[in-house]
């Protein structure tokens, strides 16, 4: 497995931000109301993680240890403040549903985190594809998420698409069921908590289950080598 | 014959979980009683479907978790919290409001905690602002009592509306809330807030003819009968006095104080004492052995301060009763009330801490 694949498989599954960091907690469950609310804010997270790994790989032999926390703070507020100003040019809507959300960006763990886990002490291209794996890996949680409460709650899919891809995604609207009572609380924030409850357990019984697979499969392999030839020459190579 | 030998304690008390169990859900019967009486028998209706969910579910999970599913089963925790909700929620609501509701006690509330005595919540009370916080509508939908009814109640309503929210005569949901004069009929506690917002003084808001009544017709009996029960709990030494107590007297020393500064805007604590789910509350919800303090000065604390959440959320909050509310809250502090309120340890001088530098 080279480098690349094993920062890609890090970021979506094996230390997944949303699953197992458990970072970013706040946008992560005030954001997932809706699908496209979602998608809105994870898309502006996977951004401003490959800028910010980016920046802060390219500059990391220039910034003294001392004072990296603050520079590293710096260069992420000011890209933030690009993505806002574009989301506020470009998708208003979502700008507004969104909120105070999008500037708090800034202070989301994982940004900050992967800067100074990961890009301060790897080259630029890794730094940049670790900032989009671990964004892509918290989009996948909070539009997961987000699809959940929306299906719960409204019995809706990409509610309000058009606010984040224009004007013709309105199509993408699905109804799955009509009802008078919506389930309000899988909207408010409760119901968040309770479905990332769900979302952590089943990622935690699907690792458990690999990990049963993998031990029967070692003690199979492990009974095989029994005659003496082969492990002696073996052990003499060694 | 075999000698069992056994560790201490050696005199211990015969209570075992199903026998408490079944003597709470018994307790419960005159007030289910009352229920049937005064809103018809709705009430029966609903248990019927809260006990069969809560059993099919707790087997499910049992099921899973590779437990033993009968032993389990059989000591009647489900059922309980079955009862409690079931006669919690309004007789009339849609069945799956008390479907999903005892599903969601059962499963999230109770078993993903880890099964009986380890659930941080009392199940029903957290299936209960489950539902109201989701289906406001359905869940505050209380019929009038029938004697105030203006369309006479078949025996076959109950199922007729519970399934089709029409009843059997078709009249919806809000043509049965009407009484004979037309108005809309809500629960006291409701009836008094609105009239509050509104501006009206209690003793105005108290025209109403539900008010004829302390407490509002049929709803005193319905606390009374509870009352009763959980008065013969106390007797069996099912429960102890120290949480209805605190909470009974905490409600109306709260209200006592707000009557007597301002009567105007201030239900008597007798109205609170005997409205809403009050006794229900402090006998048979506040006292489930798992979520509540079991320290005996921290039952008094938290039995307090459910007296005085319910008091606070009744009168300055946005929904008119506040039971669920005020034991989810408490049942939060539990940890930090126990924690300060260990008891001395035998042969340990009170303080004896204080001395620990000098010994």
């Amino acid at each position: 497995m080279n480098q690349y694949q094993e920062i890609a498989r890090q970021g979506l599954w094996q230390n997944n931000p949303g699953l197992v960091q458990l970072l970013g907690l706040c946008p992560l469950l005030a954001t997932s109301s809706t699908l496209t609310n979602a998608l809105g804010l994870g898309l502006a997270t996977v951004l401003v993680l490959m800028s910010t790994n980016f920046v802060v790989s390219l500059i990391r032999h220039q910034v003294p240890n001392e004072i990296r926390i603050p520079v590293f703070v710096m260069v992420i507020a000011a890209v933030v403040t690009a993505i806002e100003q574009l989301m506020h040019a470009y998708t208003y809507a979502l700008y507004q549903s969104l909120g105070i959300f999008i500037p708090l960006i800034v202070t989301n763990c994982i940004v900050i985190g992967r800067a100074e886990a990961f890009a301060s002490k790897n080259a630029i291209l890794p730094a940049t594809v670790d900032g989009l794996m671990m964004g892509l890996g918290f989009t996948a949680v909070l539009a997961s998420l987000g699809a959940v409460r929306e299906v719960l709650g409204q019995g809706t899919l990409f509610d309000g698409a058009d606010a984040l891809l224009g004007s013709w995604a309105t199509v993408l609207r699905v109804e799955l069921y009509q009802s008078d009572s919506h389930f309000l609380l899988a909207i408010l924030p409760p119901g968040a908590f309770l479905v990332l409850g769900c979302l952590i357990a089943a990622k935690n019984a699907i690792d458990l289950r690999q990990k049963k697979k993998q031990q029967q499969v070692k003690t199979i392999t492990r009974a095989r080598v029994t005659h003496s030839a082969g492990a002696e020459s073996a052990a003499g190579g060694n | 014959m075999s000698f069992r030998i056994a560790s201490s304690p050696h005199n211990h008390s015969q209570q075992q979980t199903h026998v408490l169990m079944r003597k709470v859900v018994l307790a419960c019967i005159p007030g289910i009683a009352a229920q049937c009486y005064f809103f018809g028998f709705g009430v029966l209706l609903q248990l019927l479907l809260a006990i069969s969910t809560a059993l099919a579910s707790e087997a499910l999970i049992l099921y899973w978790r590779g437990k033993p599913v009968l032993v389990r089963l059989k000591d009647n925790s489900a059922l309980l919290t079955a009862v409690l909700l079931a006669v919690a929620i309004p007789p009339f609501a849609p069945w799956w409001i008390i479907v999903l509701g005892t599903a969601f006690a059962i499963i999230v509330v109770k078993q993903l905690y880890g099964g009986l005595g380890h659930n941080l919540f009392n199940p029903a009370m957290a299936a209960y602002v489950l539902l109201l916080v989701s289906f406001p509508q359905q869940m505050t939908s209380w019929l009038p009592p029938q004697s105030l009814q203006a369309q006479q109640q078949h025996v076959l309503d109950p199922v007729c509306t519970v399934f089709t929210n029409f009843s059997c005569a078709g009249y919806s949901m809000t043509q049965l809330k009407t009484d004979a004069d037309g108005m809309t009929m809500a629960t006291p506690l409701d009836t008094l807030k609105t009239d509050l917002a509104a501006g009206r003084t209690v003793t105005e808001s108290q025209q109403h003819k539900i008010f004829a009544a302390i407490g509002g017709i049929g709803w005193n009996w319905v606390n009374l009968a509870f009352l009763a029960g959980g008065l013969w709990l106390l007797q069996q030494k099912i429960i102890q006095w120290r949480i209805p107590a605190a909470l009974l007297g905490s409600l109306a020393l709260c209200s006592l104080l707000a009557y007597l500064i301002d009567a105007d805007r201030n239900g008597s604590p007798l109205f609170h004492l005997f409205s809403g789910g009050t006794m229900l509350a402090a006998f048979f919800i506040a006292t489930d052995p798992v979520s509540a303090s079991t320290t005996e000065r921290g039952r008094l604390i938290y039995g307090a301060l459910i007296g005085l959440l319910i008091f606070l959320i009744r009168r300055f909050g946005g929904y008119p009763d506040a039971v669920a509310f005020a034991v989810m809250l408490a049942n939060l502090a539990v940890p930090l009330i126990d924690y300060y309120t260990r008891p001395r340890t035998y042969g340990h001088r009170p303080n004896s801490h204080k001395h620990k530098g000098v010994h």
